[in-house]
């Protein structure tokens, strides 16, 4: 924490049952080097009492509090103010894209975590197969079977910046896609393939690139995506040359 | 239901607001595809000008050389250019190739398109 001050405008979304969204501004005075999170917290303890949002952990451990902040999709509890605006500008946080709003800036996850589910996504992964193929040395083996919280922390912000989850509820979206590419390296499970090689899986996918760029968690779900079609045609050859 | 996904959001694909680059591919991609394929329904009318006998013909190879004709045509070329060489980004990167540098593809493949227009330009302005 700094001692220097900003005075600063949050214009938040909210949204309460049927009511269409509209926003609302709040002037604070916060600390720069606070997060976006701790800017809505204080809103919501000297403000409003009513404004609703998710969070938890407070580390990025959790991915509860995934929103847009100035229409970039972000985990607010790791989101400097200072990052994203400054002194006298102005902050807008809305909820994420592409997820009904339950209230405010709450979202109802509820069927992407159904999906990633479908994936059979890991909750936890052996140390030595965590990092990603160009992630040389990232974890030296040590000859121990350490295992280690997978990457993604379901925060959707994936979802919510991916143009092609905007206008297909159908399509899986990229954390479902990425979950199911880490499955198949983990476990060879060719049922995977029912899932992802479909026109709503991996082929859906336009290479907007978007997922990556603000995935806080480094899944990299694009070029788990791409990886993943490599797969989806690696098997389909086999196939075609009798291999079950 | 407004922010839950819906095909009448097409829309907001064009809006490069807050974007990264693979977005500005993206879009460049869709308005080019739409510019080639209204440029085909194009086409395909004035040739049939030309089943209408010489003197239509004639005419109409006068308009083609009209200025403002030259410039929907360098948009034309512009518009093939930019399809082609970031399509060939998108499909080396779908399959894994390059993932990591699609940027930089991307980037690269525009500056040579700059290059390429501006070469077709000066031919048709100034050469032919």
């Amino acid at each position: 924490m700094s001692q220097e001050r900003w005075n600063i405008t949050m214009i938040i979304s909210k949204k309460k049952g049927e009511e269409p969204a509209h926003f609302q501004s709040f002037k604070l005075e916060v600390d720069p080097e606070e997060y976006v999170l701790d800017a809505v917290e204080r809103v919501w303890a000297f403000h409003d009492r009513s404004l609703t949002f998710r969070h938890a952990c407070h580390h990025s451990t959790c991915g509860a509090c995934g929103m847009r902040v100035n229409g970039v999709e972000k985990l607010t509890c790791i989101t400097l103010v200072r990052s994203v605006t400054h002194n006298g500008g102005e902050m807008k946080v809305e909820p994420l894209r592409n997820f009904p709003v339950v209230s405010d800036l709450v979202v109802d996850m509820s069927d992407f975590y159904n999906r990633m589910e479908e994936a059979s996504a890991a909750q936890v992964v052996p140390v030595r197969k965590s990092a990603l193929p160009y992630e040389h040395d990232l974890f030296p083996d040590d000859g121990m079977d350490h295992e280690r919280l997978t990457d993604c922390i379901e925060c959707g912000c994936c979802v919510s910046a991916c143009p092609i989850a905007l206008t297909t509820p159908a399509y899986l979206g990229p954390a479902v896609l990425a979950a199911a590419q880490q499955t198949h390296s983990l476990s060879g499970k060719p049922c995977i393939f029912d899932l992802v090689d479909t026109a709503d899986g991996v082929w859906r996918c336009h290479s907007g690139f978007e997922c990556t760029a603000v995935c806080p968690s480094n899944v990299d779900p694009a070029w788990r995506i791409m990886d993943m079609r490599r797969r989806v045609i690696g098997h389909r050859i086999k196939h075609l040359f009798g291999a079950k | 239901m407004a922010n839950q996904p819906s095909a009448s959001k097409f829309m907001r694909w064009f809006d490069p607001r807050n974007r990264q680059p693979g977005t500005w591919a993206f879009i460049l991609n869709r308005v080019t595809a739409l510019g080639l394929t209204l440029y085909l329904l194009l086409h395909l009318f004035m040739l049939g000008k030309l089943a209408q006998g010489p003197q239509a013909y004639n005419e109409f190879i006068a308009l083609a050389k009209t200025p403002l004709i030259k410039i929907g045509e360098l948009l034309v070329v512009a518009a093939g250019i930019i399809h082609g060489l970031n399509g060939i980004r998108i499909a080396l990167t779908s399959f894994g190739i390059g993932v990591n540098y699609q940027r930089q593809i991307f980037w690269l493949l525009m500056a040579l398109a700059a290059v390429g227009i501006a070469a077709f330009g000066y031919v048709m302005f100034f050469v032919a």
